[in-house]
């Protein structure tokens, strides 16, 4: 052993969510690493784990070695996480050794060295075929034999046999006041050193883990969340160190039409993060609940943090607004997930809301409202906690939809302003208070990467879901509700009146019109008759004339032809 | 290679009798020392009344754990009740005694050794 080579530290993945991340791929593979912590800050789950994880995720059977809680026992604790020991045992995946001691039964007499242990290891390794091996927790040994100058000696050769073996171990300890484990066992397991805590800050409980040191392997350096839940120990890895994940120029509705017009005319970019700040009332959680709809309606899974409300309330009170959740629940795409937020701290209610998204797999989440978590720790805190959970979903290219209560008094963007950087599309909701009514009004603080409206609208509220309105600036300022339905009421007065004027003028120039006609035809008519008199009595005349000629003649006739030609007397 | 050696038959129920098994690994010099001073105890102190197993683990390695041995060699005394494990190579005779109850941890040291019946 101890050759040095020049390719890079294998590992063995433990499996563990989140763990794997931070190691960078896990325990070093081959060798010893000691995990060390207080009472019940979750060693022995975080090996048994490692071995559980090793045998139904990465074929390795493993080893366990128990000094203080019997088989029985530590079977039945790991009943209660979903894993059935004996299942594993029986399969022969997994060998539990119980080393039971007892100083009282001890009696020393002389040179001796720990062969026993020795040989019960490699029969349980050799029983199983083991890769893992877990010993939880050696020190126990301390305890039960005198003699710690053999007893040190033999650890030492107890782990240069393990790395000989070629198995990955997890050697568990208790803290010491001074040095990381009560015996010092970091002076023989010099790999890989992870150090448990789990501490009470205002009554709330945290777990956190640290990597205090990794030989031969990057690491990330800061302390670690985890969580023990049914599913086992999940950790929580700050991704936001590297601003790398990709985006999307996807756009996805925001759920209200007017709104997507507002921004660019597609809504938000898909992955992004969206936050609503508003003062209590004005319409966060049915804005909230919009998205999630449109989402829904998509067929996207949403996932949907409530702090605030219960589910059926969320329900119910969506309903009243037009957005019905509950087919969505019904058909699986939906997820509410309520908690109080003072109902645990909030590295809990991080890993809560990552182990939801692990299993829910949703495209959208919500979170309503972020504010609440404030009243969990301090802002600097709170902001840590967002600042890793926006960029894990960003990482996953899940859109965030967060809201924020904001209060009465200070600005929006005051209260805010330490989540500005975090937030791709900042939504602005308040009320004003105008001619004895409040309305709300909505505006866009910033939108990354896309034009966007600059207009104030009014933010309506119906039983059809939300509407955006057209605000009227007037000379005393912005015009909403009854005052802007006044204003809209004169506008479609005015407007009747002009119409009705020019209809009337329309009406005056026809008769006008038709009157000139009538009187044209008046005359032409008139004249018409003029001249047919005219040729009658023209007629007559000529008949007249014609017949005097002819009775001159007849005289003519009668009184003898000698009267000259020509004229009479 | 487990042996049982029988000092004499069985002797009468009020008598005093010790049933005892010795855990070893192979010919080491511990283990080989302890099976030594083992036999000359029991012949000086509990002649025809002790039976003694010598048991390899590297044999029957699954007895190390079905008997909770840890420690090589490990003497354990199965009688007379209760049981006591004796670790070590056996030199230290005193504390063999005092082990195999035959005498009282309350005899001082250096004030000889003394059988009990």
């Amino acid at each position: 052993m101890d050759q040095t080579t020049l390719t890079s530290l294998s590992k063995s993945p433990t499996g563990i969510r989140g763990l794997d991340e931070i190691t960078y791929g896990g325990f070093p593979q081959g060798r010893p690493t000691l995990v060390c912590g207080g009472a019940g800050c979750g060693k022995t789950l975080l090996g048994m784990e490692f071995l559980i994880r090793g045998i139904l995720d990465y074929a390795e059977a493993g080893v366990f070695v128990t000094f203080e809680e019997s088989p029985g026992e530590l079977a039945r604790n790991f009943t209660s996480l979903g894993v059935d020991l004996n299942v594993l045992v029986n399969d022969k995946k997994l060998a539990l050794e119980h080393v039971q001691v007892e100083r009282s039964e001890i009696e020393e007499t002389g040179e001796y060295n720990l062969e026993g242990l020795f040989i019960r290891l490699a029969n349980a390794i050799d029983s199983v075929g083991a890769r893992r091996l877990v010993l939880d927790t050696i020190e126990a040994l301390f305890s039960a034999l005198p003699n710690e100058f053999i007893l040190r000696s033999e650890l030492r050769r107890l782990f240069r046999w393990l790395k000989d073996h070629g198995v990955t171990a997890v050697i568990t300890g208790e803290r010491g006041e001074k040095t990381l484990t009560r015996y010092g066992l970091e002076e023989y397991v010099a790999d890989c050193v992870i150090v448990l805590d789990h501490r009470l800050t205002d009554q709330i409980a945290t777990r956190r883990l640290r990597i205090v040191k990794y030989r031969g392997s990057i690491h990330g350096a800061d302390e670690y969340p985890f969580l023990i839940d049914e599913h086992g120990i999940s950790v929580l890895p700050v991704t936001s160190l590297h601003l790398r994940h990709t985006v999307s120029t996807e756009r996805i509705s925001s759920g209200v039409a007017r709104l997507d017009a507002m921004l660019g005319g597609e809504g938000y970019y898909r992955g992004s993060s969206i936050l609503v700040s508003g003062t209590a009332g004005t319409g966060k959680t049915s804005l909230a609940a919009s998205f999630a709809h449109a989402a829904c309606a998509r067929g996207e899974r949403c996932l949907y943090m409530a702090y605030e409300e219960s589910e059926p309330q969320v329900v119910r009170n969506m309903r009243s607004i037009g957005v019905d959740l509950q087919p969505w629940i019904d058909g699986d795409l939906l997820k509410i997930v309520a908690a109080r937020a003072s109902a645990y701290g909030l590295e809990l209610h991080l890993a809560t809301i990552h182990n939801a998204i692990t299993q829910c797999h949703p495209r959208v989440v919500v979170i309503d409202p972020i504010s609440s978590l404030m009243s969990v720790g301090s802002y600097l805190e709170v902001s840590a906690m967002l600042t890793r959970l926006v960029d894990h979903l960003k990482t996953q290219q899940i859109t965030a939809f967060l809201t924020s209560l904001t209060h009465f008094g200070g600005t929006l963007e005051a209260t805010d302003i330490h989540m500005s950087s975090l937030i791709d599309t900042w939504l602005g909701l308040y009320s004003v208070e105008s001619s004895g009514e409040r309305n709300r009004l909505l505006y866009l603080l910033k939108s990354r990467g896309m034009a966007h409206s600059n207009q104030v609208r009014e933010f309506l509220i119906t039983d059809q879901g939300i509407e955006l309105r057209d605000v009227y600036l007037g000379t005393h300022g912005v015009l909403t509700g009854t005052a802007r339905m006044v204003q809209e009421a004169d506008d479609t007065a005015q407007v009747l009146v002009r119409k009705q004027d020019i209809q009337r003028r329309r009406r005056e120039l026809e008769r006008k019109r038709e009157a000139v006609e009538a009187r044209i035809i008046a005359v032409r008519a008139e004249h018409a008759a003029e001249v047919a008199e005219a040729e009658a009595l023209i007629a007559e005349e000529e008949r007249r004339e014609a017949k005097l000629d002819a009775e001159r003649a007849d005289r003519a006739a009668v009184r003898g032809v000698d009267a000259p030609k020509g004229g009479q007397s | 290679m487990n042996a049982q050696e029988n000092g004499a038959p069985e002797a009468g129920s009020d008598v005093q009798f010790w049933e005892l098994r010795l855990y070893v690994a192979g010919q080491t010099p511990h283990c080989v020392k302890a099976i030594a001073n083992l036999k000359r105890i029991a012949e000086e102190h509990m002649q025809g009344r002790y039976r003694i197993e010598v048991i390899d683990l590297l044999i029957n390695p699954r007895l190390a754990g079905d008997d909770q041995i840890l420690a090589i060699p490990t003497l354990v005394r199965r009688l007379p009740a209760p049981m006591r494990r004796i670790i070590g190579d056996l030199s230290d005779t005193e504390r063999v005694l005092v082990g195999l109850n035959l005498v009282s941890r309350s005899a001082a040291p250096g004030q000889g050794l003394k059988a009990l019946s």
